[in-house]
């Protein structure tokens, strides 16, 4: 009894953290994967349903209210929406103030669609855990995780949009010349050492994007197993455990988005500057 | 935890709503919020320049108020002593008067006196001489001159 249990405890998680993944086959051809056996089989060439349609539900949610709070935005008195959606602007706009130092006027819906996107991401952790896999059981689908930030490819997907952006600006303000002489020559200033300093600023520059994505997906990973396995208490303990744990979690959750951005301003900010 | 297109999904996703909130987004709201915060401004600007100009005029009335109480108090002075003056002048000029009139009533008195004197003296010496004439004329009748007395006794 404890052993099955335990079986059981072990393919609910596996259950759980097991993305809707769609892609080729090398038996089965284009298929939906049935195992997470058949998920990794797929490689590279697979694409998990499950995070990008709620993802891009999220950005669409998002961009969809702040653009009617757009629509409607007087000088006057504003109401209810636009309030809060100008709070969170002002917020932004503090942050970009504060943090970035170059000349960018797009750095502030950059940072906005950074915020706002991992936010509400986030917050579908606060959903029963149980709900999505049973409703989409239900209908047919062996999986649903709809937290996409609980999967790396979100959270990397999003890292190298930043770096990509890094990349960019760090050309365009500097040139390409310009950009390649700073990864050459700093921190040492000779020629001599300049495979050396590539080397380090290479490495320094692929960090950040990693760094990014890995602890945005470690926090909220390491949260949502421990919401699975509160979930597998028995039902009168769950509440007492689950409650002060998703409290903890609009913390988290908040904390994690604005560190992204953050440091997504931060690195935008040492592109745009000159050594 | 595989690694997979999806990747490349979020990071075609994520380019896209940057796109989005950069073009359509954005710049309502940043634009609203700023000229909310300029008008915001611009009324407490005005506003702290009404109390300015207020307490300028409230200063300036004050002043203008006084000033006239100090000229209105000049001007009820003046008009005091003015009054004053012109009562003085004329209990002055009344009493130079009387003792004009006074003294003029005394001497035409005193001229009527002397006409008198001299009406009288003139007349008495008329009498006289009328009444010498009479004696005079009727010594020689007693009854006459009896009548003549009486006259002479009657114009007196």
């Amino acid at each position: 009894m404890a052993a099955d249990n335990e079986i059981s405890a072990i393919y609910y998680i596996q259950h759980h953290l097991q993305n809707l993944t769609f892609g080729k086959h090398p038996e089965n051809g284009w298929s939906l994967a049935s195992t997470s056996a058949e998920a990794t089989e797929m490689g590279f060439w697979a694409i998990h349903l499950d995070t990008m349609g709620w993802s891009i539900g999220m950005g669409a949610l998002f961009l969809w209210l702040f653009h009617k709070a757009g629509k409607v935005a007087t000088t006057g008195v504003p109401g209810g929406l636009q309030n809060a959606v100008e709070m969170v602007i002002e917020f932004i706009e503090n942050l970009t103030r504060s943090t970035f130092h170059g000349k960018n006027k797009h750095i502030g819906p950059i940072a906005l669609t950074l915020f706002m996107w991992i936010l509400l991401m986030n917050s579908l952790k606060l959903l029963p855990v149980d709900y999505f896999p049973e409703m989409f059981g239900k209908l047919g689908f062996e999986y649903m995780k709809i937290v996409p930030t609980t999967d790396i490819n979100a959270t990397l997907g999003m890292a190298i949009g930043v770096f990509l952006m890094i990349i960019y600006y760090s050309c365009k303000v500097k040139g390409v010349a310009g950009f390649g002489k700073e990864l050459a020559l700093t921190p040492f200033n000779t020629w001599l050492l300049a495979p050396f300093n590539l080397i380090l600023e290479i490495v320094g520059l692929l960090v950040k994007p990693i760094s990014l994505g890995f602890r945005l997906f470690g926090a909220m990973f390491a949260g949502e197993v421990i919401f699975i396995l509160i979930a597998l208490l028995p039902f009168w303990a769950i509440w007492m455990l689950d409650v002060p744990w998703a409290i903890f979690h609009i913390l988290v959750i908040s904390l994690q988005a604005f560190i992204f951005t953050t440091l997504s301003v931060v690195y935008l900010s040492a592109a745009h500057e000159h050594h | 935890m595989n690694i997979n297109m999806t990747l490349i999904g979020q990071t075609i996703a994520f380019a896209i709503f940057v796109w989005f909130c950069i073009k359509y987004v954005w710049p309502p709201i940043s634009n609203a919020l700023h000229e909310r915060q300029k008008k915001i401004a611009d009324g407490l600007d005005a506003a702290s320049r009404a109390t300015r100009d207020l307490e300028l005029a409230q200063e300036r009335a004050e002043q203008t108020l006084r000033e006239s109480k100090e000229q209105a108090s000049q001007i009820l002075e003046q008009a005091n002593k003015r009054s004053a003056q012109m009562i003085e002048e004329a209990r002055e000029q009344a009493r130079a008067e009387g003792e004009r009139l006074v003294a003029s009533a005394r001497a035409e008195i005193e001229q009527e006196i002397n006409r008198a004197k001299d009406d009288l003296r003139a007349q008495v010496s008329h009498l006289a001489i009328v009444g010498a004439e009479r004696v005079l004329e009727a010594s020689v009748d007693e009854k006459a001159h009896r009548d003549l007395l009486d006259k002479l006794a009657a114009e007196l």
